[in-house]
Parts: structure tokens; sequence; C-alpha cells
């Protein structure tokens, strides 16, 4: 049996963060800011790219100077190469709007301790070359923004009326103020994750053995083998 | 024999004490360097924008004022604002008409709100010794329900006449601004606060004094300098 595996493609590595394995439906990653900033479409979209920056910029230093880092080092080199470009994305969002930048609040420099930057350095930038970790980074944090956008447009359409604070129903629209509240976050992940475990249980309907096709998703196939061994 | 007895086995790389530190010195320089020029490159739009965020509500407060001049309260006086505020200076914003006659006063307040500090502008004029209007800057309390304080109509309304009159020693106010349950204000310097935001609403009033507290009596024994100020701009 060959143990080898084949080489992903540029459009593979790029697509693979926003559906195979999406930080926030598939591997349910970040959950920090996706829960507490998606109170409305701008603040989600801002938080997105907020983060996209700070993926591509870090995992493009990491992947440049993955041969000069000693193993021994390379978490402390990580963290200050993501905390540098979490700070500087915090002096560009005060330049830019400091609107967004209050919306945000603390979360701006909690990116640093975001999982889904360690984890893309570690498991991908730091063993690659350059144009397959930019595509990945860029791949997994336009994944992370439209999971954000999923749940803040919902929020804030249900919470409040509007998209983008445009006004969708009109002045007699009673808003589910719970949804812009933490436990409305909740409620809505809540609803998207069902929607994604549905998809999934559509396209594979028998979960043991999962197909290795296309479109099958990591964290769920984990998932029933363990349960299989389990059961066994 | 097996290809795994054949081999020797090797000891595992080690890497150098020099190298290591030196990795981390060049990263370190390399990310200090790249901070730094950010920051002197944003640093003039983030002043702007601060600059901006707070004369947009100096002109909702005033919104007849032909020109604004920014003043810091020290201990030792009072003298036209340059740089950054320093500590134990309250800094406050003179609006004047187009004849150069002062309008009124407006001055940041602060304290500590349910989630977050509160941080709002207040209007003040000398001639009532009053409050006539509040703005809140930033804040991020909850959603639909602490929130409310800056577009509550009834809340609002506290901060047309409040009472900001200055005690006979003119060492602080006659009365302290304070926040009272919803329903229970008596009295001009007292706050209304709306039911279920009671620690928002609280916390503008203590901001508020706080700030006043500070301020006029600071500000009135030079008031004549400060509307004199207007005329020479």
């Amino acid at each position: 049996m060959s143990t080898s595996t084949k080489q992903p493609t540029n459009l593979e590595e790029f697509l693979e963060g926003i559906w195979r394995q999406n930080p926030v439906f598939v591997m349910v990653l970040g959950m920090c800011p996706t829960l507490a900033v998606t109170v409305s479409g701008f603040n989600a979209l801002g938080m997105g790219l907020a983060t996209v920056f700070v993926l591509v910029c870090s995992c493009t230093l990491i992947s440049l100077l993955r041969k000069q880092i000693p193993k021994e080092v390379r978490i402390a080199t990580y963290i200050v190469i993501i905390a540098t470009f979490v700070t500087l994305v915090d002096y560009i969002i005060q330049a830019v709007s400091l609107r967004l930048y209050e919306a945000l609040g603390a979360f701006i420099q909690l990116i640093v301790v975001n999982c889904i930057i360690l984890g893309r350095a570690e498991a991908h930038a730091a063993k690659h070359p350059l144009l397959p970790a930019v595509l990945n980074a860029l791949g997994m944090g336009i994944g992370f923004t439209l999971g954000l956008l999923a749940l803040g447009s919902v929020r804030e359409i249900l919470g409040v009326g509007k998209l983008f604070g445009i006004s969708l129903f009109g002045e007699h629209f009673q808003p589910w103020v719970v949804m812009v509240l933490p436990p409305g976050g909740f409620f809505v992940l809540g609803g998207w994750l069902l929607l994604f475990a549905w998809l999934a249980k559509r396209k594979h309907p028998h979960p043991n053995p999962l197909p290795q096709g296309e479109g099958e998703t990591a964290p769920l196939r984990v998932l029933a083998e363990k349960g299989a061994q389990h059961g066994k | 024999m097996s290809t795994a007895e054949q081999q020797p086995i090797l000891p595992p790389d080690i890497t150098s004490g020099t190298r290591l530190v030196a990795t981390l010195g060049l990263v370190t320089t390399l990310c200090g360097a790249l901070i730094v020029a950010v920051w002197q490159i944003t640093l003039p739009a983030i002043a702007a924008n601060k600059k901006i965020v707070l004369e947009r509500a100096v002109r909702a407060l005033v919104p007849d004022a032909a020109s604004i001049i920014d003043f810091d309260a020290t201990p030792l006086g009072i003298h036209r604002a340059s740089g950054d505020a320093a500590p134990g200076t309250v800094r406050f914003h003179a609006a004047y008409d187009a004849q150069g006659e002062l309008q009124a006063i407006a001055a940041e307040g602060s304290a500590r709100g349910y989630t977050d500090t509160v941080r709002v502008l207040y209007g003040y004029r000398p001639a009532c010794e009053c409050v006539f209007g509040m703005k809140v800057i930033q804040m991020k309390e909850t959603p639909g329900i602490g929130d409310n304080v800056a577009t509550d109509a009834d809340f609002l309304a506290n901060f047309d006449s409040l009472d900001l009159a200055l005690a006979e020693d003119l060492k602080g106010l006659a009365h302290a601004v304070r926040g009272v349950k919803h329903g229970t204000k008596r009295f001009a310097w007292e706050i209304d606060a709306i039911s279920g935001a009671t620690i928002t609403s609280k916390a503008i009033g203590r901001g508020i004094n706080d700030s006043a507290q500070k301020l006029l009596p600071r500000l009135l024994p030079q008031l004549a300098e400060v509307k004199r100020e207007g005329a020479v701009k």
C-alpha cells in the first residue's frame, strides 16, 4: 500500500479554509470573537478583515523564515510575529475608523490568542513554501470572515431589523433583542452548526465508513471514527 | 538483520544557544522596527480621528458655535490646550458665536458603567450654572438595555437643566450630581435613571459630578479670561 499523499493544488489550498475546514463551522475555532463581536454585519466584517490581515502577514513571514527558525524557539517566535501584526492592525483600525475600533473593543488585541492563527502558523506556514502558505492563510481568513458575517448578519437582521445599518423592515418591526445579546450568539451559532451538520449528513448518509472523497470534513470524519471505536 | 539494526543511532540535532538568541534577537528587532514604523505613519491619522469625534460631539451639543477653543484647567490656572492633557488637568472646550461671545462650555466626564467605562461630553452654561445637554462618546454597555442612555428621550431630558451650581466657598458643587432610581428624582441635581439600566445611568451622573467638581472651581474664577479668548482668537 502506498503511503504517498497527493500534494494539494494552489486552488485546494485556498478553498480548504473557506469550506472543507471552515474555522467557524467545521473546526469550531476562534469562538471568542465569533460570539462576542458579531452583533452586526459591520463589526463582523471588520473583525474578519483584521484577522485576514494578521493571518496572511504572519503566515507570510513565518513561511519566509521557516528554515531559519530553530524548532526550540519556534512558538516564541511565532507569538512575537503574530503579536506584531495584531499591534499593526490595532493602529491601522484606529487610523481608519474609530467607530469600528470602539465597536470591536478588546477583541482586536485578543486576535493575538486566536488559535486559528497560531494553528495555521505551526501546522501549515512553518512547513510550506510562501505561495501555498499565503493561499492557505487567505482561504482560512476568508472562511473565518464568512463565518462571522453569517452570524453577524442574522443577529443584526433579527435583533435590530437592519443589515449593515440599513433598515430592512420599516419602523413597525419589533426587534428580537436577545439576538444582539450574548445568548443570541449561541442561538445563531447553534443554528448554523445544525445546518452544516445536516448538510454533511445529507452528503454522507452512512457515517461509518466515511468515503474518502471530495467534500468530507476532517473533524467530522475523526469524530465518526472515534464513535465507531467506542461502539466496538 | 533488519534495516533498522544496520543504521547507527545518531544523536539528536542540538541548536546552539547563540543561534537561538540570534534568531529571537533578529525577529524581535524586525518586529520592533515594523511596529514603530507603522505607529509613526498612523499617529497623525489616529489623532485627527479622535479630534473629529470630539469636535462632532461638541458641535452636536452646541450646533450654533462659530468657533471652538480647547483649554486646560490646571490647579495653577487656565490656559489654551496644547498636546495631550497632563494628569490632574481637566480639558474643556469653549464654544463661541460669530461675534466671539462665549456660548457654552463642553467638558468630558467618565465613570465605570456596567461593562466598561462610559465617557460622556456634557454642555455647561455659566449663565444658569447648569448642564444643558449630554452626548455619550464611548460606551460598551449592553445593547438594547444599557446603551439606551444615548437615545432615551426621557433620560436625556435629565440634562436639559441639570443643576451644577457652585457652593459659596467656590471649592466644589453645592450639591453633588447623582443618579437615582427611576421615578424617585426630586431635585434638579439628580438624574432619573432608566429602569433596567440604573448602573449605566448612575455612571453618567458620577462621571459628570467628578468632572464638574474639578473643573468648575478652576473655571469660574477665570471665566472672564475664557470669554476674552473668543474675542482675540
